[in-house]
């Protein structure tokens, strides 16, 4: 096996290593291919499928961010058929969910010239915030489903499993074991899935009290009160069972 | 919270709790049968004894439509929604049904103890309309009474065989199931013993020669799936019987389960003797308790016989297989998805590379078949490669199974060699369309195929001759549309499937398959919008062509087909006009 895979992208050579995702190369050779779901840090699990490509030879697209190069592929990263996924996939996203607080996914739709409001009387997401715990807030009309907070959460990283899955298809949520207040559940707080949201459905909670106007003093007397109470909510049981 | 009793729940668990999460699906079959559905402390039992994370327990039972989270009543029936059994009446039916439990006085031993579900399809197409009456399958034109049908008094429906050849339903439609003993008196397990005493090498070889080709819908070469599994590095490799039929309008694995369990046996048998596996899964679909139950006698019958354990027939090998039932997921059919599920997961399909000959169950290389497929195996080790190849044509060599139902003379199953046509099918073999109609459209393949019309009747029913002709073979579904139809209904209800189906985790399915949905119910409602034909060819050619796994890729293939044909029904007047 050679070390060196020789590939066409957009018409230009490209030489990487083998093992390379397309992505990989394509950035390697100055071309910008978009993703929502990919993070540097977790899995790739191709679910967004934004970061398509057609590869010659394929029968359907191919996801850059997993598929790896290999000799002689010939790839096109903006050809009709790409285009038309990524168009649709985000004008679906925006009908979909509210993307207010995701400004790269709100540039790609500039970008790709999705239409707004492509899909009238369109079902969308509707939740109420959850805000049942001092750290951070859960406002699930903004989920786009990436994955990477369960990811996170589990293998990926912290090994806690809090949150996962529930319902399937378009109804599918994240969610704690059977809806249970986050505090009640295995999560210890370490923030991972709110830094890794894309789209500020997970948020600081001081963040988002700010964003309500709240001072900074305010803020400082809520949270502080709300963890002293959780903490005495959870003595009690033990003390009754001592 | 814990007024629940989990001291019969902990006595049970004691059998799962060894095998760690791949037991989780069983575990919670066990679960429900003791309280009924599963209850937060009783997934909190499970997840202990299984040494499962608490969250990931609540995400497989929310992904499967059969466990449930809250009570349901003593009687679950789930009456068919799909093509066939609709359009056999099942909507008035179901309503009349609701209306009676409705009316039932608090004396009544059935008051408030039933749950009725709108149900995919069961997969008893030929018998529609039809439904599950706790699990046990019900035709609904026979009902002479509800109490007797809420009793489970109603009779066993019988599978209705026929085609000019019997070869893999020789054992079909006799209105019994063939015990081990009978398959033997009848020259079965010949094929096993005889393949037993050469070489892995010389069965696939066979294979090969006969060319036999994968009967799930996707026609890969079975003889390249095995080699490349027996080549996998490893030892420990598996072999799955993909026994997950639910593809709306196919029941020919039910019938061939029922019926005659042990040509299936004998057929994983020897794909595991051929790719060197010594453990192998029947993933059976969890609406399918009938042919779960008979498979899972036939195993422990050939269990008892010494066809599986240890050193088989003297010969050193190996292998056993283990039973498995699914709970309510199509995407479950899908053979990376149908690992997940085994392994204890939710059904989300997996990335492809790595593909299963060297990545599939626990990681390991897996050889994963349909059924129809496996019951070939047997009959081309009997028969030979060469006379194998006589039956069919040059490139679609060997019988086919056939699924009619809709509005067809005589539904049922039909067994026929590749290239008879369509005409001879419908109309020679199975009465033409029924009484007094005729033929407006066919739906090749199943929800996920696409519609034929009467200027395809004379195709030649080979893999070659509708590719040609633009239609997919799948799984060998025909469901058959009369002139009163309306296709847009029926459009309607396949992308309602899809949604109900899709399993989430790709942004084109998951989304595309409910957009699709809105849109065909503005068709149907009359109410289409000015650009929703261009909306439903974006959706459908991004889902096609960017949708992670073949449920995706397929879940607008019959109406991108409807639109092709029937351009018309998807426009707005104004348009029409132009």
């Amino acid at each position: 096996m050679s070390d060196t895979i020789n590939l066409i992208i957009d018409g230009k050579q490209v030489f990487v290593p083998p093992g390379t995702t397309i992505l990989a190369a394509a950035r390697e050779a100055g071309i910008e291919i978009p993703t929502i779901c990919f993070h540097e840090a977790t899995t790739s699990n191709a679910l967004c499928r934004i970061c398509v490509v057609e590869v010659e030879g394929s029968r359907v697209l191919v996801p850059s961010c997993v598929a790896n190069v290999s000799e002689g592929m010939k790839v096109q990263t903006q050809s009709e058929r790409v285009m038309r996924s990524r168009r649709t996939i985000l004008e679906m996203l925006e009908s979909t969910v509210d993307l207010s607080d995701a400004p790269e996914i709100q540039s790609m739709i500039t970008e790709y010239k999705a239409e707004p409001d492509r899909y009238p009387q369109a079902k969308s997401r509707i939740s109420t915030p959850i805000d049942d715990n001092p750290m951070y807030l859960r406002d699930y009309a903004k989920c786009i489903l990436c994955w990477r907070c369960v990811q996170v959460c589990a293998e990926d990283a912290q090994y806690t499993y809090a949150i996962n899955f529930s319902g399937r298809g378009y109804d599918t949520q994240i969610s704690t074991f059977y809806e249970i207040p986050m505090p009640e559940s295995t999560c210890v707080f370490c923030g991972q899935c709110v830094g890794v949201c894309p789209t500020g459905a997970l948020k600081p909670k001081r963040q988002w009290l700010m964003e309500l106007g709240r001072t900074p003093d305010e803020i400082m007397d809520l949270t502080r009160s709300e963890r002293r109470n959780r903490r005495r909510r959870v003595e009690v049981p033990s003390n009754e069972q001592a | 919270m814990t007024d629940f009793d989990l001291t019969p729940l902990k006595a049970v668990m004691g059998d799962y709790a060894p095998q760690g999460r791949t037991a989780l699906l069983p575990a919670l079959y066990a679960a429900q049968e003791i309280y009924g559905y599963l209850p937060e402390p009783v997934a909190a039992e499970v997840a202990r004894s299984l040494n499962v994370p608490l969250v990931e327990v609540f995400g497989v039972i929310d992904f499967y439509t059969m466990f449930y989270r809250e009570p349901v009543g003593k009687t679950v029936i789930h009456v068919c929604n799909d093509p066939a059994c609709t359009m056999a009446g099942s909507e008035p039916i179901l309503k009349r049904l609701t209306q009676h439990l409705e009316s039932l006085s608090p004396e009544n031993p059935n008051y408030q103890t039933v749950t009725i579900e709108r149900a995919p399809c069961l997969g008893l197409c030929e018998h529609a309309p039809t439904a599950l009456v706790r699990g046990k399958p019900v035709g609904l034109s026979d009902v002479r009474s509800w109490e007797e049908m809420l009793n489970g008094e109603t009779r066993q429906l019988e599978a209705k065989v026929g085609g000019t050849i019997r070869l893999l339903t020789a054992n079909c439609g006799q209105g019994y199931t063939l015990t081990l003993r009978q398959y033997e008196a009848r020259g079965g397990y010949t094929a096993y013993r005889k393949a037993l005493t050469g070489s892995p090498t010389t069965v696939i070889d066979v294979v090969k020669a006969a060319g036999l080709v994968g009967r799930g819908g996707a026609a890969f070469p079975t003889s390249v799936k095995w080699e490349g599994t027996s080549r996998a590095p490893g030892t420990e490799k598996y072999v799955v019987c993909n026994a997950d039929e639910a593809e709306p309008g196919t029941f020919k694995d039910r019938v061939l389960m029922e019926d005659d369990p042990h040509t299936i046996l004998e057929g994983l048998m020897i794909a595991a003797f051929a790719v060197g596996a010594s453990k192998g899964y029947i993933y059976v679909r969890g609406e399918y308790l009938r042919p779960y139950q008979m498979m899972k006698a036939a195993v422990q019958e050939a269990r008892e016989a010494g066809f599986l354990g240890e050193n088989i027939f003297g010969s050193g090998f190996k292998f056993d297989i283990e039973l498995r039932r699914g709970a309510g997921a199509y995407i479950c059919g899908e053979e990376t998805a149908q690992f997940e599920s085994i392994e204890g997961k939710r059904g989300f399909p997996r990335v492809k590379p790595p593909f299963p000959t060297t990545n599939g169950l626990f990681g390991k290389p897996t050889s994963i078949n349909n059924v129809e497929t496996l019951a070939n195996v047997p009959l081309i080790l009997r028969m030979g490669a060469e006379e194998y190849r006589k039956i069919g044509t040059e490139k679609s060599p060997g019988p086919k199974l056939f699924c009619l139902s809709g509005d067809v003379a005589h539904p049922g199953l039909y067994e026929v060699p590749f290239g008879t046509t369509f005409r001879e099918l419908l109309f020679d073999l199975a009465g033409g369309v029924r009484s007094g109609h005729s033929l407006q459209s066919a739906l090749f393949g199943g929800a996920a195929g696409a519609f034929a019309l009467e200027s395809h009747l004379d195709v030649r029913l080979t893999f070659e001759d509708l590719r040609a002709a633009g239609l997919p073979l799948g799984s060998g579904v025909i469901t058959v549309f009369d002139e009163t139809r309306d296709m847009r209904d029926i459009c309607l209800r396949l992308a309602q499937f899809f949604a109900d189906e899709s399993c989430g985790k790709c942004y084109p399915c998951q989304m595309g398959t409910q957009r699709q949905v809105e849109i065909i119910q503005r068709v149907l409602d009359g109410q289409i919008l000015p650009a929703d034909w261009d909306r439903l060819q974006d959706i459908g050619w991004t889902m096609t062509d960017a949708s992670l796994c073949g449920l995706g890729q397929t879940a607008a293939s019959a109406v991108l087909s409807a639109m092709k044909h029937w351009p018309h029904l998807f426009q707005t007047p104004e348009a029409l006009a132009q």
